[in-house]
C-alpha cells in the first residue's frame, strides 16, 4: 500500500489543512475578534458615519493585523510540543519548504478568511463602496506578509511557554510597513485617487516574505530544536 | 562491519560533564541499551544520534561514512521514536500513522490497516487520539516500528505508559528487528527481556567540568 504521494511538505500541508478544518470553530475566532473590535468604534468615537468612514480603512486594518496575530503563536508550537517537529526535521522535504508550506497553510485559514470578511466590516464603518476593491486586493496581498513574518516570529518564541506577549514586541513592529501601505491604498481609493502603486508595493513585500521569512523561521526552528 | 559507530562522545552541560569518551558500535542484528539515572544525558544522546542535537561532541559514522556528511542516507535508514510520540490528538490512528509514512513516502509491506491491527488498534481506526488512552496513543506511535522500513531504530522510553501484553510485544519487535538484521539503540528503565543478546552501555554521570 502506498501511502504518501507527494513530497513530504505537501503531506505536512494536507495534515495541517486537515486539523485546521476539524477545528473550524477555532479558525472562525479571528473573525469573530475583527467583527467585534470594529464594533467597538462606533461606540467609542460615535457613530457619525462621516467620521467612521474617514477612520475606516485604518481600523479596519489594525483589527485584521490583530485577528492576524491572535493565530500566530500556534503556527508551529502544537508540532513542537507533541514532538512532530522532530519528525518533520527528520523528513527528507528541505525545511524551507516545510516553514513556507505551514505559512501558506496559515494564510489559508486566517488571512484568507479575514480578507474575505474585510469589506463587510468596512461596510458596518460606511466605508465608500469605491473602495471596497482596493480593501479586498490589499488585504489579500498583505496578510500573506503577515502569515510570512507571523511566522518567524512564532519560529522564534516556539520554545517558550509563555511567548504570545513576546511574539507581538517582536513582530508588531515588522507588520508596521503593511500597515501603511495597505491603509494607504484603502484611503486613497476611498477618495478616488489612484491605489495601484501601494498595491505593487505590498506586492514587493510579500514576494520579499516569500523568499526570506521561511529560511528565517527554519533556522530559528532548527536552533530550539537544538536543546 | 558495524552499520553504526560512535566514537569519543563528549557531553557537556551547565558546566557538568554528563558523558565523556563514550564509544559505542552497532553491528547488524545488535540491540543497545543506554543504562543512567533521571537526567544522565540518555535523551540528549539519543537525539544527537538521530540527528537532531548538536550539543554532543564526538564522531559518528554511518555504513563507514562520517556523519553529518551523510546525513541523507543515514536518515533515510532511521527511524526515531521520541520522548513524545509525535500523534496528533485531533487525527484518528490512520490518518496520524499516513502522515508518518507519508513524509518519506514508503512503508513496508503491512500497511497501516495492518499495523493498526497488529498494536490491537484495529476497533479505533477512525477515532480520534484525543478519545484515547495516553497507552493507546502511545500504541499508535508504536505501530510506526511495522511500517517503517528504516534498518536503525532510535526508541527514548518505548515502553511509557503501555500495558504488559504491550510491553512484551514491542520487546519481540525489537528481537524480531534484530534478528532480521537491523540495529536498535533504546532507552528504558524498564528491565528488557529480550529473547535474544543486548549489550548495555551505562553513561558515567556526575564529574565537573
Amino acid at each position: 500500500m502506498s501511502a504518501g504521494t507527494g513530497p513530504a511538505w505537501l503531506e505536512i500541508a494536507r495534515r495541517d489543512l486537515l486539523i485546521a478544518f476539524r477545528r473550524r470553530a477555532e479558525a472562525a475566532n479571528p473573525l469573530v475578534f475583527l467583527l467585534i473590535v470594529a464594533a467597538l468604534f462606533p461606540l467609542g468615537v460615535g457613530p457619525a458615519p462621516q467620521e467612521l468612514s474617514r477612520i475606516a480603512p485604518g481600523v479596519v486594518w489594525v483589527a485584521a493585523l490583530l485577528a492576524s496575530l491572535l493565530s500566530t503563536d500556534m503556527l508551529f508550537r502544537s508540532d513542537f510540543d507533541d514532538g512532530s517537529l522532530e519528525q518533520i526535521v527528520r523528513s527528507p522535504s528541505p525545511l524551507y519548504a516545510t516553514a513556507l508550506a505551514k505559512m501558506a497553510v496559515h494564510w489559508l485559514v486566517s488571512g484568507c478568511p479575514i480578507s474575505l470578511v474585510s469589506p463587510v466590516v468596512a461596510g458596518l464603518l460606511y466605508l465608500p463602496a469605491a473602495a471596497m476593491p482596493a480593501l479586498l486586493f490589499s488585504m489579500l496581498l498583505g496578510t500573506v506578509t503577515l502569515s510570512l513574518v507571523g511566522g518567524i516570529g512564532a519560529a522564534l518564541t516556539v520554545g517558550l511557554r509563555k511567548g504570545g506577549l513576546l511574539l507581538s514586541l517582536l513582530i508588531l513592529p515588522l507588520y508596521v510597513p503593511v500597515l501603511v501601505f495597505g491603509s494607504a491604498a484603502v484611503d486613497a481609493a476611498a477618495h478616488g485617487l489612484p491605489w495601484h502603486s501601494e498595491l505593487a508595493i505590498l506586492g514587493g513585500f510579500a514576494l520579499l516574505a516569500v523568499t526570506l521569512a521561511p529560511l528565517a523561521a527554519a533556522a530559528a526552528l532548527r536552533i530550539n530544536l537544538d536543546s | 562491519m558495524p552499520l553504526f559507530e560512535a566514537c569519543d562522545l563528549r557531553c557537556e552541560r551547565d558546566e557538568r560533564v554528563l558523558f565523556e569518551g563514550l564509544s559505542f558500535t552497532l553491528a547488524p542484528g545488535e540491540i543497545v541499551q543506554i543504562l543512567g539515572p533521571n537526567g544522565a544525558g540518555k535523551t540528549t544522546l539519543l537525539r544527537a544520534v538521530a540527528g537532531l542535537s548538536t550539543r554532543v561532541s564526538g564522531e559518528m559514522y554511518w555504513n563507514g561514512a562520517a556523519l553529518p556528511g551523510s546525513r541523507w542516507e543515514f536518515l533515510r535508514e532511521t527511524l526515531y521514536l521520541g520522548h513524545d510520540a509525535a500523534v496528533k490528538p485531533g487525527l484518528t490512528p490512520f490518518e496520524n500513522l499516513r502522515w508518518h509514512a507519508g513524509l518519506w513516502g514508503r512503508t513496508t509491506s503491512i500497511g497501516i490497516e495492518g499495523a493498526l491491527g497488529a498494536v490491537g488498534l484495529a476497533r479505533h481506526r477512525d477515532t480520534p487520539a484525543q478519545h484515547l488512552s495516553a497507552g493507546q496513543r502511545r500504541r499508535i506511535a508504536l505501530a510506526r516500528l511495522l511500517l517503517s522500513p528504516a534498518r536503525f531504530w532510535i526508541l527514548d522510553e518505548p515502553f511509557t505508559a503501555i500495558d504488559l501484553e504491550g510491553v512484551s510485544q514491542v520487546e519481540s519487535l525489537v528481537a524480531a528487528h534484530a534478528a532480521a538484521g537491523g540495529v536498535v539503540l533504546l532507552t528504558t528503565h524498564h528491565r528488557l527481556s529480550l529473547d535474544c543478546r543486548f549489550r548495555q552501555v551505562a553513561l558515567e554521570s556526575g564529574a565537573l567540568a
